[in-house]
């Protein structure tokens, strides 16, 4: 095994709800929706099937006019009920009412022992009409990767240290051979390496620890050690034209089951966590799954927000809202509209606060506590006041402060040489936590990251 | 609770849109919200939880440092009253004369920029930023105690204004709003802050013997006349008691001065607020002192005049050395923002603080001028800082 790499910066948001190790009984979702603003690099979705019409999983059911080759596609069978547009007819979600039984486009299958025979080109085709395409991501600017780009090289992080993350050993609990066989199908599209970031903190798996073809690297630290752009900063980072691909260990499977079964398959295993769900735990549903099933029953009378994704990078969604393409996880945490009493002043030990500052007192608590955190804000916006914090919990050699202010004041030169290329809105996420001034930092720095992808 | 949230409740449609002081609404928000935390919750994209610090909390934190200070400066300005026209005072009596005297002067700081700030605040339509918490305690700790309030009231609003405003509020100011305040005072009315000014007398006359000058005027006098600066110390005010200004009644601080600044011990009860709660850079605090001390030895090892040859470490217990390292040079806006450019920067105000003290018998007072000073070249030494990260990305990409 390869040398570790340890990371001292960071900071591990413990919050109450972990989901519990095992996979829960559960009707499917009678609906599934496709989203594509889960997707960043879309600008001109078109539409490719009308309401009413039958699919199957892996038909396409839209791309984007700039990349026509990527297809986004059914992660389930049956009739699409709903094509919903909003403001300015602005495509927002395909519902799909799913059959019973998944009936999938059939693709063409490969036997293990021909896959080391399958050529670069094919490969690719086969990946972009059967929907599993868009599982790969482009660095810099985290959208879709075009599939004429050949990627310096690409990784692959197997452990996620986002609060209530899924523990991708379970979620991917025998499916080595689908994973090994998609790493082998990367390979064909790199020149470079294929890397994968392990967890030295945890048990690592079979499925990871075994996996052929691959350069390791270990990671030790906190949050955020398992973002894979903070993997790649310390194995080979992005200077300006690089061009590096990063994949899930979901997306691998995924991949891997295409060649091997001929099907986009989109069965997923995902996670509902969060201090206001009763039974926490893990259940098996396909991509794009309507909540109402999961949460009916299983979440607290309090006014709550459900949230696709983590509590730092994920988005708002209604009780009958769908998961996003690229999550894995639900959770569920209480709303805080409540205007809180000299809440800025009193000591407190149940407020989580990276801050030691006149109250906070929650460094005392040590690591095991797990909190309950609402979404209340916590405190007004201010002017941005330099506190040194950004870089404390940013394990990169990036200086934070000043590529936010490069951003706002429309700096390229400076974007650059902060370096932008190396950040993506999950790489940011903690510092928007953190901040005393309470800005919204990942959406500045996608603002800088469209500046310059337009520029 | 329920009665000051129902009273909010009540006057808030006077001050929305459309209400009769639709204007005054940052204000009215800043009093609110200094009750309640706002019931604002996180937008749907980004984080969805946020940390439980904020700017109230951590402006709290460095006043809260201050308290020490303050307190032990209300009751100095009593005792230095009692020793100076040799009446006995009660500590009670004593502390009550400080109050007496400091309050006023707290009052009249925090009512004049307040003022400006509100009027700033209405005019941008945000509510009051809280910065000036901080820079309305500051100011009347690094005065006289005998300073007139209006100069007080003048250099608050000059301190504020043009310190501070022109430069977009809080968070844009390139000069220490506290320090701008009192170097306007310094050069404006130079003969209501130096001298004899250090001690509050009222109405009463000075027993026989007594001189009103701080450690540095003696420290600079005895320099000029080419006698030991420790031997003048000695010798200086001894009608007062005898070793008035010995190492460690300086270090305690039982000698007069600006209202906060005389207790080193004090001082350091607040820095190591500061420090444990991680408001205040302890790289600048530690650089600053390890600057001025490392100059001072230098200085021994020189020993060209009296002054250099004054022990090193009577220069970090005279004056304001301590108070500006502990509470004006770790101000984060106007400071150094990387964290080696916050050794450099410390550094550099400790020797220049020393430097401008033992060579220029006009500015008594090194510590001001070298923060000021300093506040200027920090973004400078920031640039280097992060063109070296730059660099460091440049070169990569070129391998």
């Amino acid at each position: 095994m390869s040398h570790t790499i340890k990371l001292k910066k960071g900071f591990d948001i413990n919050l109450a709800g972990k989901a519990e190790k095992k996979l829960a009984e559960c009707d499917q979702p009678e609906t599934f929706a496709i989203k594509p603003t889960d997707f960043i690099g879309i600008q001109r979705p078109k539409v490719m099937v009308n309401e009413g019409d039958t699919v199957k999983a892996g038909t396409p059911l839209l791309f984007c006019k700039m990349q026509e080759d990527v297809k986004y596609c059914s992660p389930v069978s049956g009739e699409i009920v709903e094509i919903k547009r909003g403001a300015k007819r602005k495509l927002l979600e395909i519902k799909i009412l799913a059959d019973k039984e998944i009936v999938s486009e059939e693709f063409k299958k490969f036997a293990t022992t021909d896959i080391s025979k399958i050529v670069k080109q094919e490969a690719i085709e086969l990946m972009l009409k059967s929907g599993v395409w868009p599982n790969i991501i482009q660095r810099p600017y985290g959208i879709v990767a075009n599939p004429t780009d050949s990627p310096k090289a690409i990784f692959i992080s197997t452990f996620d240290t986002h609060p209530l993350a899924v523990d991708q050993n379970f979620t991917l609990k025998g499916e080595e051979n689908y994973f090994q066989t998609g790493i082998d199908i990367l390979n064909k599209l790199t020149k470079g390496k294929v890397n994968l970031g392990l967890n030295e903190n945890a048990e690592i798996s079979y499925i990871f620890s075994h996996a052929k073809n691959v350069e390791p690297h270990k990671f030790n630290g906190k949050h955020p050690a398992g973002n894979v752009g903070v993997q790649i900063h310390h194995i080979d980072p992005i200077s300006k034209g690089d061009l590096v691909w990063t994949v899930n260990p979901y997306g691998v499977t995924q991949i891997g089951k295409l060649f091997l079964e001929g099907k986009y398959d989109a069965s997923k295993v995902i996670a509902l966590t969060g201090s206001e769900v009763n039974n926490p735990q893990y259940y098996q549903t396909y991509t794009g799954a309507c909540i109402n099933k999961f949460i009916e029953n299983n979440v607290t009378d309090n006014e709550v927000r459900f949230i696709s994704g983590n509590v730092l990078t994920g988005e708002k969604i209604k009780s009958d809202g769908y998961i996003g393409f690229y999550h894995q996880q639900i959770t569920v945490i209480p709303e805080g509209r409540q205007s809180e009493f000299l809440g800025w002043l009193l000591p407190t030990m149940e407020k989580l606060s990276f801050h030691k500052a006149f109250g906070l007192l929650s460094f005392l608590n040590g690591k095991n506590k797990e909190y309950r955190i609402d979404t209340n804000t916590k405190g007004e916006q201010r002017t941005f006041v330099q506190t040194g914090v950004f870089e404390q919990v940013t394990p990169m050699d990036i200086l934070p402060t000043y590529l936010i202010k490069a951003i706002m004041a429309e700096d390229y030169d400076d974007m650059e040489s902060l370096g932008i290329y190396e950040m993506i809105e999950e790489d940011i996420a903690l510092c928007e936590f953190v901040d005393v001034s309470k800005h919204n930092l990942q959406k500045i720095l996608r603002e800088g990251l469209e500046l310059i992808k337009n520029s | 609770m329920k009665i000051i949230k129902n009273i909010f409740e009540k006057y808030k449609p006077l001050f929305e849109q459309g209400g009769k002081f639709e204007k005054l609404m940052p204000l009215f928000e800043t009093f609110e919200t200094l009750f309640f935390v706002p019931n604002r919750v996180t937008p749907s994209q980004g984080v969805q939880i946020r940390d439980a610090v904020d700017l109230k909390r951590l402006m709290m934190t460095v006043i809260i440092a201050m308290v020490p200070s303050l307190l032990f400066g209300i009751w100095n300005v009593g005792h230095q009253h009692s020793l100076a026209t040799g009446e006995t005072l009660s500590f009670m009596q004593q502390a009550w004369i400080g109050i007496v005297v400091v309050l006023p002067i707290i009052i009249v700081s925090y009512a004049s920029g307040l003022t400006v700030e509100f009027i700033f605040g209405i005019k941008k339509g945000h509510s009051l930023n809280e910065g000036f918490l901080v820079s309305g305690m500051l100011i009347p700790m690094v005065v006289p105690p005998t300073i007139p309030l209006w100069q007080v009231a003048l250099a608050t609003v000059f301190a504020v204004l043009i310190g501070k405003e022109v430069f977009g509020g809080t968070g844009m100011n390139i000069l220490n709003v506290a320090l701008s305040a009192r170097a306007f005072l310094y050069f404006a009315y130079p003969s209501q802050i130096s001298g004899d000014v250090w001690t509050y007398l009222g109405d009463k006359t000075p027993i026989d013997g007594f001189t009103g000058g701080t450690s540095l005027a003696i420290a600079n006098e005895a320099s000029v006349n080419s006698g030991a600066v420790v031997d003048a110390l000695a010798n200086s005010n001894t009608v007062l008691g005898a070793d008035f200004y010995s190492f460690s009644n300086l270090f305690l601080g039982f000698i007069p001065g600006s209202i906060g600044e005389t207790s080193t011990l004090m001082i350091l009860i607040g820095a190591a607020i500061l420090i444990i709660t991680g408001v205040g850079s302890w790289k600048i605090i530690v650089s600053v002192f390890g600057g001025a001390y490392l100059t001072g030895l230098l200085f021994n090892a020189i020993a060209a005049n009296e002054y250099m040859m004054m022990p090193a470490e009577y220069h970090l217990v005279i004056g304001g050395l301590a108070f500006g390292a502990v509470f004006m040079a770790t101000d984060p806006v106007t400071a150094t923002q990387t964290e080696k450019g916050k050794w450099i920067y410390g550094i550099l105000i400790g020797v220049l603080t020393v430097i401008i003290r033992v060579f220029n018998p006009a500015y008594p007072e090194g510590i001001m001028l070298a923060i000021l000073l300093m506040n200027v070249f920090a973004p400078l030494i920031d640039f280097y800082i992060v063109k070296g990260n730059k660099e460091r990305r440049i070169q990569r990409a070129t391998v």
